[in-house]
Parts: structure tokens; sequence; C-alpha cells
């Protein structure tokens, strides 16, 4: 897999009894999207959590970016270009929309510890983020309170604040759930674009988005990787019918 | 709207602190004077506690210890100066000093080494616990003062003249305060650009969603840390005012009762208000006089309103005044 920025083998993670991630194997290629999908509780958001750093596996390699990156924490994969969003929104809720993707641009200049400047009118930072602002379409809320707009609009700006780190790769956890049809819709359109920029791993549950937008999928049960293929491909497992998409499917 | 009138409370708020004192001064009553003093170097306390309190989200139980060390700073350097005994003489020579800029800077210097001891270890727990080991910690440094002879132990530390500062008559009451005024001055406005700097942004974020930290590559740890030392230093520099007002410094003023005064005062007026601390002291002192003087359970009312104030009014008195606080 030469090309492969993010690549998982044998990634394990076990909750007492519970296997989370059994002997997970995958990998993510420049310019594609890769869909995790599997029924609720399947792990989808585990492995995400492990390959974002915030849990450590009991096993396996994780490498991105052409570096095992096993022992390094969140702050450090994030900084390496391994970009993250929440299935449930996970913003600032007192800052405006605009500050939170600021203290993500904050980041990527990587001068944090600046005492005297104020930040509201340091350009530097002020103008990228409010460009993805308006890549999303949220740039007439940017003085908005996070805690303020709707839930809709909080998923975009999660978009916005991934965005505006300029990442490698993208990690995205369900970012349709709670969006309607029309936001979904949109989405869809706009993550097609995106993958040009950075592959994308991307946990779905609306499968009319998985399968318009997926060039590879990965089906996950109970931890483990039953299939991966292409949309036909899976489409046409029997195992994925059984386990997944139901007997009658 | 609500940013103007909570401008507006702001400026009553500071010229009341510089009309009170001047007023007193016509009227010669040099005790409010004494009291205003006591309000600006409080206030100053509590600036530095809300750096961390108000702005970081981390409730420090232990910021008397900082106060102490700046008090102690004050009163050991006084004492060996008046003594002509120098504090060491090998491997190098230490004499004491009565010049405040020296005391400050002692002041700074220690208390931002204490910080970063103790923070490095608390700023790894959070909630009851953080409070917990802040708390301990200046247990600790209480407890030292108490048993370490040399400067006094449990009875303290006199400081027989008030230290000096160029070009100032600090023993005359309306300078003195006009010192500690414009130190508060200085440390609020200091407090006010930060808060506002990229690293205010980062301070304001770990308080509000540690994990969004994390997620955008910004690690909390180091800029608590950096809060922490610098509130310490703020906090420190009260207590060598605080020491040189009273010309007397003991282990009251490491104890858990201070403390929790100088987080009363950043509650009481206002947490992560820029003018919190100061309403809040000058509430304080203001009932401490007016009720003290009548009433020998006068913290009995000031509990009642403190309840009052953390379940009705998170905003403390500048919130009330004010209104809820726009976006940082």
């Amino acid at each position: 897999m030469p090309d492969a920025i993010l690549s998982l083998s044998n990634v394990t993670k076990q909750f007492g009894s519970l296997l989370a991630s059994d002997n997970v194997t995958l990998d993510l290629r420049s310019g594609e999207i890769h869909a995790l999908i599997g029924p609720n509780g399947a792990g989808k958001s585990t492995l995400i959590k492990q390959v974002a750093g915030e849990i450590t596996s009991d096993s396996g390699d994780i490498h991105f970016d052409g570096q095992h990156i096993n022992a390094l924490d969140a702050v450090a994969r994030s900084r390496m270009g391994l970009a993250r969003t929440f299935q449930v929104s996970s913003l600032m809720p007192e800052f405006s929309v605009l500050q939170n993707v600021m203290l993500a641009r904050q980041s990527v200049s990587g001068k944090i510890f600046r005492f005297f400047k104020p930040v509201l009118g340091d350009k530097s930072l002020v103008e990228p983020a409010m460009a993805q602002l308006e890549r999303v379409g949220l740039a007439d809320r940017a003085q908005m309170r996070a805690a303020d707009v709707s839930h809709g609009e909080r998923r975009q700006l999660e978009m916005a604040v991934a965005l505006a780190l300029e990442p490698k790769a993208f990690l995205l956890d369900e970012p349709m759930a709670g969006m309607g049809p029309e936001g979904s819709k949109r989405l869809t359109g706009f993550l097609d674009e995106l993958r040009a920029q950075a592959p994308i791993l991307l946990v779905e549950h609306d499968m009319d988005a998985v399968f318009a937008l997926a060039d590879r999928i990965s089906v996950l049960v109970y931890g483990r990787v039953i299939a991966t293929g292409t949309v036909e491909e899976i489409r046409g497992n029997d195992d994925v019918k059984r386990a997944y998409l139901g007997e009658d499917a | 709207m609500t940013m103007n009138r909570e401008t507006l409370i702001n400026s009553i708020l500071a010229v009341a602190l510089v009309a009170v004192p001047l007023i007193a001064l016509g009227m010669d009553e040099p005790f409010i004077i004494t009291l205003a003093t006591k309000v600006a170097i409080f206030a100053m306390a509590g600036v530095g506690l809300n750096l961390v309190l108000g702005y970081g989200g981390l409730v420090s139980f232990g910021h008397a210890a900082f106060f102490g060390i700046g008090g102690y700073a004050a009163g050991i350097l006084a004492s060996h100066a008046l003594n002509y005994e120098p504090i060491m003489e090998s491997p190098f020579l230490i004499e004491g000093t009565t010049q405040m800029i020296i005391i400050w800077i002692v002041a700074l210097v220690v208390s931002a080494f204490v910080a970063l001891v103790i923070g490095a270890i608390t700023l790894r727990t959070s909630g009851v616990y953080f409070i917990m080991i802040t708390l301990a910690f200046a247990q600790m440094i209480y407890y030292f003062a108490i048993s370490w002879p040399a400067y006094g132990g449990e009875d303290g530390l006199s400081i027989y003249v008030r230290n000096g500062f160029p070009g100032l008559n600090t023993l005359d009451p309306i300078s003195y305060f006009g010192l500690c005024a414009a130190m508060l001055g200085l440390a609020m406005l200091f407090s006010a650009v930060l808060i506002r700097s990229r690293f205010g942004l980062a301070l304001q974020g770990a308080r509000q969603n540690a994990q969004r930290m994390t997620a955008v590559g910004i690690a909390p740890f180091r800029i608590r840390l950096v809060a922490f030392v610098v509130s310490a230093m703020i906090t420190a520099l009260a207590g060598a005012l605080y020491a040189d007002l009273n010309r007397f410094v003991s282990p009251t003023m490491l104890s858990w009762h201070m403390s929790g005064e100088i987080m009363v005062f950043v509650i009481l007026g206002g947490v992560g208000r820029l003018f919190g601390p100061l309403a809040g002291a000058a509430l304080y002192i203001i009932l401490e006089h007016l009720l003290g003087g009548v009433w020998e359970f006068w913290q009995l009312p000031l509990g009642v309103l403190l309840l009052i104030v953390v379940l009705f009014a998170r905003g403390g008195l500048v919130g009330v005044l004010a209104g809820e606080r726009k976006h940082a």
C-alpha cells in the first residue's frame, strides 16, 4: 500500500470483556473517501478515537504520513495533520463562531504563547478563519456565539474547524448526524470535492451519502472488519447483508 | 449594549476607588484611605486569581500561598535591612532591602518559581482534586511559616518602617494608596491585554472544552501552567503591598481563610469579569466595615450573599449590574 497516508494493522482494543476493536486492518489512500459503516456499537467511534489518539490501542500499529504514531498523543497527531470532527458537536460554546475557527488557525500557526497582541485584530488569523467559514457557508454567522447557532450550523462549524487545520487526512465521525435531508445533500456535495484536498475516513449512518461518496467501504461488526471493498462489492457481499443490511436487503 | 453597560459600571468602580480616598483626604479621614488601599490590594490579589479561576476555569484554593510569599518577601527583606544582617553571605552576599521595587522583583521571582512547581503537579488533576491539592500545598507553606522561628513563626514579622519607593513618601496614606491603585491599574491592564491575546483565547478555550483543544492540537496543560504562574505573580505582588500596608506579615496571610477570601472577592464581584475582583473586594470591605462595627456575626449575611450570588447570579455583582457577558 504505497500511497496509503493512514494505515492500521491489527489494531485491537478491549474494554473488560468487550472487544471494541478486534484486529482491525485498514488503510486510507490519498484522494479517497473510505467509509466505515456498521451497526450501532460496532466500535466505529472507538476506532476513530484510537486513530485520533484519544484512546490507546492494546495492540497493533498505526502509521500516519510515513510515521509510526502509536506513541503520539492526540495533540501531536492533530499537529501532524490528522483532523477529526466529533459525532456530537464539540465546540467552544462561549466563543463566537469565528473565534472557534481562529483557535484552530492559531494552532496551525504554532504561535500560541503570544501575550500582548489582540487576537481579534490579527489578520493572519481572522482572514484564513473567515475563508473557511465562507467555504462551509457560515460567514454570516461569524460573530454569533457558537452556543446560539442552530444544530446544523454547529455541524458546519465542526467542519470549518477541521478545514482550518489544513490536515493531511480527515476523520469525520458522523458528520451528517441530525443534519436533515437538505443539509445532508449539501454536505455530500461538499465532501465529494473535499477528498481532492485530503482523504477522508468517514463514519456515517446515512447510507445514501455513504454509497454516493465512498471509494471504498469497510464494514465493522463487533469490532471486526468483516469486509472491505467498493460500493458494488459491499452491496453484493452476503456476509454484509446478513450482519448489517438485514437478511432481506 | 451590554458591553457598553459593563464599561459604564467599570468606569464608575474605577472613579469611586479614586474619588473615595480623595474625599476622605479632604475630610481628614485617614482610616477611609487605608480602607480604600486595602480594597485596591485585595482587588489586585483577586485579579491574579481571576486569571485562573475566571478565565481558565481552574478553582485554585491555594492562592494565599502566593499572597503570603509576597508578604514575606517584603517582611524578610525589610527585617534584614533593618538589622544589617545579610540574608546569606556564601556563596555570594545577599542583603536585605527596604526598596519596594527590589522586594517586588523578589516576590515575583519566588512566587513564579513556587507556582511553577505547584502548578506542574496540581494541573495534572482537575475538579475537586485540583481544589484540594492547591489547598494542601498552601497549607504546607502555611505550616512551614508557622514553624520557622527565624522570621517570627506564628507571631509574624513586623516591618518597622514602611518600605520605600523612589520619589514617594510611602508613609503618607494617600501616596501609598496612589501607589497601590496604580499597581492595581497595571495588573488589570495587563490582565485585559492578556485575555484578548492568542494566549488568552487558548486559556479560555481550555476552560470551555479541553477535548476540542486537544483535537485542534493545543495541549491545555502548558497553557494552564503559564496562566497559573502569571496569576500567582500578580497575587504575590498584592501580598507584598499588603504587608507594607499593615507593616506586618504573619502566617495568617498564608492561611486557607485568606485563600477563601480572595476567592470570595472574585466570586462576589463576578468570575471572569475584568472589574469583578474590584467590585467584590470593595463590597467585602464595605460590608466588613459597616456591619463588622455593629455586629460580630457580620460574616453571616456575607455568607448568605455569597450563596445568592453562586445560586442566582453567576456573573456576580458586575454580572447583575451589566447583564450577561458577550462572547469573550
